[in-house]
């Protein structure tokens, strides 16, 4: 493993390190794909036991045909594989061979505050050169991923799996065990995708709505109805196709660190059961996940065992974590296919019964646009408005809407933070709705059985079973602009949230924009409800959904400084983030 | 049921709205005590276990929280000034940045001869304060015919609006102005760009400009931009070319292909006309006798670019 460290301990010239990554990134352009299919997945790539060591280098990497630097732990991306034991207590030793300070936070994990890895909350940071000791005993189990939380390291590559073996061993049998892995890699240096976003924030969206589109619409439906569908856009300058502020312009979407064109396989022999950990270790981008002839068993999400639920499809938020269980019962390969929340690419791979067999890749499916509901939220809003501008709306979208029975909680508008009627941002929902039954844009309706929050339930009682005080933010922002926040306040302007120790409180967010937001809280976990206020499911990671209202439960069980902000990686730099305290 | 979901619901954030009346920071406002928290059931309320395959174990007996603690930690953090925070988190969500856009460099045809014209605008700041600056103008026959340059602050003050304060210089054929200039710039609802900008300059002259653009995508990259520009002085400058009222207006219609988003070629046609006072100095002080300084339609080609 030595030979494919970067930078200057080991020794190794930057040239003979190059070549040594041929089996990484640069296999991966050529197609190269031996080493994927091997019996134990991941071979070189995984680490097991308590003890650790972990070297953050640069490393050089070849995904598209054009050589990039990437940030890698151990020469490696995404990062090794780590596998903890429940009740271990680990230890990892973290170099920091890059030039710029660095860090690793370990997404999901329980842990004391200064084990948790956020530079300027948690600890300094690793300086250049230095070395950092984690050392934590893991108390849960399940599937789980670790980045670095320093600046966009984790979009050029610092981010790897973790997989913590239960005490007892695992709840459900299965022959077979794999990470799938999703990532965005860009050939683009994110400082350039970030400036780019506050220049242009529609830079990268190649969909927006056009003369021809209307044409199209006009002549399908009326130009009345197409006039009256874009109206209430464009009086809001919004942007209804706006799903992904970075999308596939700029980035190639991995598996397991594999292009598409590379595909990443994993075997199974007939009749097997084969465990997919899917893990978002994305920087921007969500996933709809399936494999087209196979029901997918759901019965982890976020580590966090569930009770088991078939489906057919799942999106998977940034930083989600989903174990599925699949039974591949013919002998042909079966395509996982991950294509992105916007169509704007995927991800793919293959399993297969033999080596050399690869699957029929399903088609993108066409981009939708997002609908009246993800604007307005709650139906009895949509009753009131008029009538005029909704003519147009998606009827699909209406009728879905129809049968969403549990659509309510619009009955008092909430109210807004002073600073949300600032400059920073634009828009705000009087009237969200709090169904967690709602796929979400894209997946509504599309005739498979597509997993929802509705859909999860912990093994699990609450560790909450109640709560003393509610702490509503809505999250907040301005596209044009570019800036996040929580309560139209962005971090540098917000004071702490302050927790006092042993107090449970529940959490409620209300979107207030027309992006999808995974909310990740540090340290302690997020307990989910359902509408009615019962609990629903243990997660640390929360998508909240356009105009939606969501609320959960956070045991202040753990002190100290946390982190709390949104997953994708630029509204985070922009502002989204804020500090909780427990004291 | 939908009844019973919707009064739990209700309760709490009728509270929280009247909560939220008596507060003045937006901050603490969020939080309130919960009288009634709802007792929690193990079992949803609505009946999801026909979704689920191991239906007799689901939700009626939830096993206990393996949830742990975790022990403190050993070294915590002291607090940093702000500085400190953006290096060490390596996180700045108040940084600068700036934008160059030319956005019409162009070689102009009117009836008889040909010019060079440029507008062009860039910023330098932060999300709520910036550094402006703007400059328009044309170039015929190797003189710079008129052009001005504009520097302003601005400073945003609603979600889609910038208001702007600075200079603006006029120089070219004729004797050169100065301005104070104060206006408003942003996105005015249905995506129509729009400033509007007043200008007080010496001897008591004043001027309006008023600035609409718009586009509309054909394809992603392939754009027709329409904009729309009028001049209004306060007096008449006849060292200058300029009557008292709306003096000139200008519309343009320009089709370009984004062969990047940064870099697009153009061509276009563009419509000049004087009006009033100003048509009139212009037909007086014209050597051509025929109208062409008074209304021009113009061929324009060029580049379209932005960093």
């Amino acid at each position: 493993m030595n030979a494919f460290l970067a930078g200057a301990p080991a020794g190794v010239t930057r040239r003979r390190f190059v070549q040594g990554l041929a089996i990484g990134g640069m296999a991966a352009g050529l197609g190269w794909r031996g080493h994927a299919i091997a019996q134990t997945p991941l071979r070189r790539a995984v680490l097991d036991g308590t003890q650790f060591d972990l070297d953050i280098g640069a490393a050089t990497v070849n995904f598209t045909g054009t050589p990039r630097a990437a940030t890698v732990v151990n020469g490696q991306l995404p990062a090794p594989l780590l596998r903890w034991r429940q009740g271990d207590t680990v230890t990892l030793r973290v170099r920091n061979a890059l030039r710029e300070r660095s860090s690793i936070h370990w997404h999901g994990i329980v842990l004391p505050a200064d084990m948790d890895g956020v530079p300027g909350l948690s600890f300094m940071g690793i300086a250049p050169g230095d070395s950092y000791t984690y050392r934590f005993t893991v108390n849960q189990a399940g599937t789980y991923w670790y980045h670095s939380h320093s600046r966009f390291q984790e979009q050029v590559g610092l981010y790897g799996p973790i997989v913590i073996e239960p005490r007892g061993g695992e709840r459900f049998r299965a022959e077979r065990d794999y990470v799938v892995l999703l990532s965005d890699w860009t050939d683009t240096d994110p400082e350039h995708i970030y400036a780019t976003l506050k220049k242009h924030s529609d830079y990268y969206n190649l969909a927006k709505p056009t003369a021809l589109d209307f044409l199209r619409d006009a002549s399908a439906s009326g130009v009345h109805a197409a006039l009256a569908e874009r109206r209430m856009w464009n009086r809001m300058r919004m942007n209804p196709s706006d799903l992904s502020d970075v999308s596939g312009l700029v980035y190639t979407y991995l598996m397991n660190g594999h292009p598409p064109a590379a595909n990443w396989s994993g075997s199974f022999a007939r009749g097997d059961k084969v465990r997919l950990r899917f893990i978002n270790g994305s920087s921007m981008s969500f996933f709809d996940v399936r494999v087209p002839g196979l029901k997918l068993r759901v019965v982890a999400h976020d580590g966090q065992d569930i009770e088991p639920v078939s489906v057919d499809e799942f999106r998977l938020g940034t930083a989600e974590t989903c174990d599925v269980i699949v039974e591949p019962d013919a002998d042909r390969a079966y395509a996982i296919f991950a294509q992105a929340m916007d169509r704007s690419g995927y991800a793919c791979g293959t399993l297969t019964p033999r080596a050399g067999l690869v699957a029929d890749v399903p088609a993108l499916e066409p981009r939708a646009l997002l609908s009246m509901r993800d604007m307005m939220g709650s139906t009895d809003a949509m009753a009131g408005m008029d009538h005029a501008s909704m003519g147009g709306v998606d009827h699909g979208a209406m009728a879905g809407m129809a049968h969403a029975g549990a659509m309510q909680g619009a009955t008092v508008a909430p109210t807004h933070a002073r600073a949300e009627f600032g400059p920073g941002v634009d828009m705000r929902v009087d009237t969200p709705r709090s169904n967690l039954d709602d796929p979400g844009v894209g997946l509504r309706d599309n005739g498979r059985r597509v997993l929802t929050y509705a859909d999860l339930h912990s093994i699990t009682v609450p560790i909450s079973a109640d709560t003393q005080r509610t702490i509503e933010l809505h999250l907040t922002g301005h596209m044009e602009r570019y800036i996040w926040s929580f309560n139209g306040r962005k971090f540098s302007d917000a004071e702490p949230l302050r927790l006092r120790h042993g107090e449970r409180v529940r959490f409620v967010l209300i979107n207030d924009t027309m992006m999808t937001h995974p909310i990740h809280l540090h340290g302690m976990w997020s307990e989910l409800e359902a509408a009615d206020g019962s609990f629903q499911v243990r997660k640390h990671t929360i998508v909240v959904q356009p105009a939606q209202k969501i609320s959960y439960r956070v045991s202040a069980d753990a002190l100290g400084r946390w982190a709390y902000h949104c997953h994708l990686l630029y509204h985070m730099e922009a502002g989204m983030f804020r500090e909780v305290t427990v004291a | 049921m939908t009844c019973c979901i919707v009064l739990l619901l209700a309760a709490p954030y009728a509270q929280a709205q009247l909560h939220a009346a008596l507060e003045h920071e937006d901050e603490p406002r969020n939080e309130q005590p919960e009288p009634s928290p709802p007792a929690d059931t193990t079992m949803p309320a609505m009946d999801h276990s026909a979704m689920h395959e191991d239906h007799a174990a689901a939700m009626t007996d939830r096993a206990a929280s393996d949830h742990l603690a975790p022990p403190p930690p050993q070294h915590a953090m002291g607090a940093m000034s702000a500085a400190q925070m953006v290096d060490v988190m390596g996180m700045d969500d108040n940084a600068r940045f700036g934008l160059f856009t030319l956005d019409r460099f162009e070689r102009v045809k009117t009836q008889d001869r040909y010019a060079t014209a440029w507008s062009a605008e860039g910023w330098l700041g932060y999300d709520v304060d910036k550094l402006w600056f703007k400059s328009e103008g044309r170039y015929t026959q190797g003189a710079l015919d008129d052009a001005d340059v504009q520097s302003l602050w601005s400073h945003a003050v609603a979600p889609h609006w910038d208001t702007q304060l600075g200079l603006r210089r006029d120089v070219g054929r004729g004797p050169d102005r100065t301005w104070a200039a104060f206006g408003v710039q942003g996105l005015a609802p249905y995506w129509f760009e729009l400033a509007v900008t007043a200008y007080v300059g010496q001897q008591n002259r004043t001027a309006l400009r008023v600035e609409s653009s718009y586009e509309v995508l054909l394809t992603q990259r392939l754009i027709v931009q329409s904009r729309f520009e009028l001049n209004a002085y306060g007096k008449s400058d006849p060292a200058l070319g300029i009557g008292s009222g709306v003096s000139d207006a200008e519309f343009g219609v320009r089709l370009r292909y984004e062969i990047r988003r940064e870099f697009a070629p153009y061509v276009g046609v563009e419509w000049h006309r004087r009006f009033g006072s100003s048509a009139d100095l212009v037909r007086l002080n014209s050597i051509d006798s025929d109208d062409e300084r008074v209304f021009d339609t113009q061929i324009v080609a060029g580049l379209r670019l932005w960093f």
